[in-house]
């Protein structure tokens, strides 16, 4: 077929040879890849505007959203430089970024207020207390607590129709966590939804309704919805979630803190590690822009200590806990 | 007795008009449903978005900030998948079409070939993400970047064109085809002189409305792993990249995280500001008419090419 090797032919073949060596993949210099949890992402997002500025674009940044899972997953498998979690890193993802041989930074960044909401005409429910919330959430609840009036005596007989995030998002887990005391354990006939807007307008719409989500879609509909105050017990005060209230690290058990997870090796590369740097520095003041709480500015100081310390671990070993003070948990022996 | 029967006719046939005229309303309901449906949404849509599609809209990146957040990065994104997909599925998928249709004997292979064709037309899109997940990002190395993006959407749209050009080349009277080979034509001749050219409107509607899919699809991008945060363009081939100081190679671009229009506007329709909904909806317009203009330049092309074609 090819008895004369024409020129053309030849030239054909060159210009096939360089094509390919010019689509070989090129290593990204300056990229700083994050992916995971949507609720950290407007923080992250913030920074990373802010931060790609400030560098004049010498350096790129990329955010994904995956969920807080989602996220872990890549992350221990070395696809990504920062991980976003709105929990802490569990048992199960230790071990898969144990082995694959990837070490960590975990860095809290702001703080999340779960706020639990109710109709703007509900006159009855101003303040609710931990085991009150249970009894409505708790697994055993299912198809029995369903009138108002069988949480307290004194709530009118009205029925009670109860909205919650989806089963894969962070705030599921930690509410669960929190109230229920287990994780993941909650009722399953609830509406239950992945996009909190969804829950805004169910609440807003019904008149016997609860839900319960992030303070930022709280703080963008104050207008259509009635924030309830919680209590520890029967005897502690009530407190409204708000910025103050979770900042002074008074609004328990429903506030946590929300992390980066910053793998140890991106590190010695400068870019990522003048990510991190520029977002320990800013990123209190910019959660605060986008909705969130930030923590107190011991805790940025600490955390920046850790990082020059490359302090590496979880302070939880596995699992949430609740009612643990930022600090505290920045002063821990890491486990990895 | 005959004019009984001629009342029971004439009843008969009143009735039977009767059956039509009720089968016509019924016709016409069902179409407006859809039509009404559709213009509602885009009629809200329009009435959110609208006061957001200034220039502005399209030349800036995302951004916390509702009031300054654009859709530059999404929309070049789009832009280059899309450019990505075409260079890949057409010569594929013409190609492909021209062989079953012309050259390939009929026998059991090519049966089931074309089994498989119909049906990968109806295989969910979020099959084919995970198919090139593990093909294209992880086997063949490409990464989460424009050129998998770009293949995975060729592959998608495929069938759509192999069906539609195989339609276009059956439609051609055979004797065009005896008439060619009359005057001494070889296939090849045969085919790129006369089928390929009777056929390019069809073909082009084919393309185009496998294209307009693609460009709305999400569900296979994210699986791949588009990003939702991009505050940066693709490489520009031979200008200086500020990330490495160096000219970008002609091809760097194939390579580089991107993100969709779709993905950006699914991201801002989650966020708790009445803002990034306005967003949202403005981008839900860019996606819209850019289908619907798809699609009218796929009737316009087959109207101008079809009118010169006379048998």
């Amino acid at each position: 077929m090819f008895k004369h090797t024409s020129p053309r032919f030849k030239m054909t073949v060159m210009a096939g040879v360089l094509a390919g060596a010019l689509l070989a993949p090129v290593a990204h210099a300056g990229l700083v890849k994050i992916d995971g949890s949507s609720t950290v992402y407007p923080i992250t997002e913030a920074v990373a505007e802010e931060f790609q500025k400030s560098v004049k674009g010498k350096t790129k940044v990329t955010v994904g959203i995956s969920g807080t899972g989602g996220g872990f997953k890549k992350f221990c498998r070395g696809e990504t430089d920062i991980s976003n979690a709105s929990r802490p890193i569990l048992k199960k993802e230790m071990d898969d970024c144990k082995a694959a041989g990837i070490t960590y930074l975990e860095l809290p960044v702001a703080f999340d207020a779960l706020t639990v909401v109710v109709n703007k005409d509900n006159t009855w429910a101003n303040e609710l207390t931990v085991a009150e919330l249970k009894k409505m959430y708790e697994p055993a609840a299912q198809g029995k607590i369903n009138n108002w009036n069988q949480i307290r005596a004194s709530f009118p007989n009205m029925p009670l129709k109860l909205g919650a995030p989806g089963a894969d998002s962070g705030t599921f887990d930690y509410f669960t966590e929190a109230i229920v005391g287990k994780a993941k354990s909650a009722r399953g006939d609830v509406l239950s939804s992945e996009d909190d807007n969804v829950l805004v307008q169910f609440v807003q719409r019904d008149k016997s309704a609860l839900a319960y989500f992030g303070l930022a879609y709280y703080e963008e509909n104050k207008d259509k919805l009635k924030a309830v105050a919680i209590k520890m017990d029967d005897k502690s005060p009530a407190v409204m979630p708000s910025v103050e209230t979770t900042n002074k690290g008074i609004y328990q058990p429903l506030s946590r803190p929300i992390f980066i997870y910053v793998n140890a090796k991106s590190l010695q590369n400068p870019e990522v590690r003048g990510f991190v740097e520029f977002y320990l520095k800013h990123g209190g003041k910019l959660a605060k822009e986008v909705g969130y709480v930030d923590l107190p500015a011991r805790a940025y100081t600490l955390a920046l200590e850790n990082l020059k310390k490359g302090k590496t671990g979880t302070a939880f070993g596995g699992h949430a806990e609740v009612g643990v003070s930022v600090e505290e948990l920045l002063q821990r022996e890491g486990k990895l | 007795m005959q004019a009984t029967d001629l009342q029971l006719l004439r009843a008969m046939i009143a009735q039977h008009k009767r059956y039509d005229i009720l089968f016509g309303l019924v016709g016409l309901l069902a179409t407006m449903v859809g039509v009404v449906t559709l213009l509602v949404l885009f009629i809200d849509l329009v009435l959110d978005g609208y006061p957001r599609l200034t220039y502005d809209f399209f030349t800036s990146f995302p951004s916390r900030r509702a009031e300054e957040a654009g859709i530059l990065s999404a929309w070049v994104g789009t832009v280059l998948v899309m450019l990505v997909t075409a260079v890949a599925a057409i010569p594929l998928g013409v190609g492909a079409a021209i062989y079953l249709e012309e050259y390939a004997p009929k026998n059991w292979m090519t049966d089931l070939i074309e089994i498989n064709v119909t049906n990968l037309a109806g295989v969910p899109s979020i099959v084919y993400g995970l198919l090139a997940l593990g093909l294209f990002v992880y086997i063949l190395d490409f990464g989460q970047s424009i050129l998998t993006a770009g293949l995975t959407l060729a592959l998608l749209i495929l069938p759509v064109i192999i069906v539609a050009t195989r339609e276009s080349l059956r439609s051609i009277p055979v004797a065009i085809r005896e008439a060619a080979y009359a005057l001494g034509a070889t296939r090849w001749q045969m085919v790129s002189d006369h089928l390929l050219r009777y056929s390019m409107g069809g073909i082009l509607t084919g393309i185009i409305i496998g294209m307009a899919r693609a460009i709305g699809e999400t569900a296979p991008i994210i699986t791949i792993g588009a990003l939702t945060f991009i505050a940066f363009l693709p490489p520009v081939p031979f200008t200086i990249d500020p990330s490495t100081d160096l000219p970008a190679g002609p091809f760097d671009w194939l390579f580089s995280p991107f993100t969709v229009l779709p993905i950006q506007m699914f991201n801002w329709v989650s966020r708790p500001q009445a803002a990034f909904l306005e967003n949202a909806a403005a981008t839900g317009i860019v996606i819209i008419v850019a289908t619907l203009a798809m699609n009218g330049l796929a009737i316009w092309l087959r109207y101008r090419i079809r009118k010169h074609i006379k048998w």
